[in-house]
């Protein structure tokens, strides 16, 4: 039986693969149904806030907040990349780096600097390489992300806005569309533009305590974490959902390679019971 | 149902609470509040501390515990949006300090040897893979 025995061995571990991708596709399907019920609940606070956020800036045209004001120039440029912590998960991180990429190939065609903050161990490992100065990073945030760990990281950034060191903040995530559609994306959160925050619904204004600026200073702040919040919810989403569809490829694939693995088996062991078969034949015509 | 609230309390990671109230209490900034229907359009933050939701009809209230955030209020409606952990100034400013902290060791942790080029082929040779899969899984 040549070679026979090598084939079931190789048969073996494909089918322990398999189990293991089976398993991995089954974990990601669980979590990324709590992974999407966790990007829903983030909706109305963000809706919330932006439509108080819309209503202020417009009843105080007088108050102009730094984050509302465009630059004329923009020289310095911060980006936050949001990915994974973990691998596995098809072209996930690798398809928002690329389009990352791509965007500071363009800033630095402009002339701009850019700086970086990593949400994500995927990313974090990849702009150092890449050799963007990573200002701040978050990584190890679980499957079920806290702000409270994303707030001293955003700040930088927003300070940096703030006191004029970079003239435009964007964040690339991947956005959940549905279980088998992802889409990486890369916008900008600073300056906020008026169309972002969209026309307020009313032209009453609101009685202030203690007044409207300290007010519209912390919302605008919570406003932009909260839309780093989500992009970070859906990425996780997305993140389980790629991994979901990338095991169960794998695993298909591993069950046709079992398929035709069985089939040269047993074509092996059809050959070597001909050949004894012939053998005996031929001994016998011999005799 | 003309004397009701309709009381939301958001915070960026879950809805806490939604219904309607004939009262809510609330710890703002300048003092306690307690506001009822009809109650002009205020917007003002919140300290740490409970917010007691007067629910329609029944005798006891609901009481929430809330880390800070911002109050706003409507005739018909209070929104608070929640804070998920306290804040403060210097709270805020300890974290900064520790994010940059993590950013400086990783810098002098990094990988030395290892230059743009280098990562550019890995991503090019990773995208390259992904390409072949895609045509592959089109066939």
């Amino acid at each position: 039986m040549a070679g026979s025995k090598e084939i079931r061995s190789k048969i073996k571990s494909v089918e322990n693969t398999r189990k293991i991708t089976k398993a991995m596709e089954m974990v990601a399907a669980s979590k990324m149904r709590k992974a999407q019920e966790r990007m829903r609940a983030a909706r109305p606070y963000g809706e919330k806030i932006r439509s108080v956020a819309a209503n202020l800036s417009h009843a105080n045209p007088d108050y102009k907040h730094a984050f509302l004001q465009k630059r004329a120039e923009i020289k310095n440029v911060g980006v936050i990349l949001v990915t994974s912590d973990k691998g596995l998960c098809g072209g996930l991180n690798t398809n928002a780096m690329r389009l990352m990429v791509n965007k500071i190939k363009e800033w630095e065609a402009a002339g701009a600097k850019v700086q970086s903050t990593a949400i994500g161990n995927k990313g974090f490992g990849f702009l150092q390489r890449y050799g963007i100065p990573v200002v701040s990073h978050i990584i190890g945030l679980g499957d079920k992300p806290h702000l409270e760990k994303m707030i001293g990281p955003i700040k930088i950034q927003l300070d940096q806005f703030a006191e004029g060191k970079i003239d435009a903040l964007h964040i690339c995530y991947t956005r959940f569309i549905n279980t088998m559609k992802q889409e990486t994306v890369c916008e900008q959160l600073l300056p906020l533009t008026g169309e972002k925050l969209g026309a307020p619904d009313a032209s009453w204004d609101y009685l202030y305590e203690p007044d409207a600026k300290v007010v519209l200073d912390e919302l605008l702040v919570r406003y932009i974490e909260a839309v780093v919040y989500q992009a970070v919810a859906e990425n996780i989403a997305s993140e389980q959902s790629a991994r979901m569809v990338a095991m169960k490829s794998a695993s298909d694939n591993a069950k046709k390679v079992i398929g035709d693995l069985k089939l040269s088996y047993n074509k092996a062991r059809q050959a070597a019971i001909t050949k004894e078969l012939s053998e005996i034949v031929g001994g016998a015509a011999a005799v | 149902m003309a004397h009701t609230l309709q009381v939301n309390i958001v915070s960026a990671e879950h809805a806490i609470f939604s219904g309607e109230a004939e009262m809510v209490i609330a710890p703002g900034e300048a003092g306690e509040l307690g506001i009822l229907p009809q109650h002009a359009p205020l917007l003002t933050r919140i300290k740490p501390g409970t917010v007691k939701v007067k629910l329609v009809g029944k005798d006891e209230e609901e009481v929430i515990y809330v880390s800070g955030g911002i109050l706003e209020v409507q005739p018909k409606a209070v929104t608070i949006l929640a804070d998920t952990s306290i804040r403060a100034h210097d709270l805020d400013e300890a974290r900064v300090l520790a994010a940059k902290q993590a950013a400086e060791e990783a810098l002098a942790n990094r990988a030395t040897g290892q230059d743009r080029a280098l990562v550019v082929a890995e991503l090019a040779q990773l995208a390259a893979q992904l390409q072949s899969i895609q045509k592959l899984r089109k066939r």
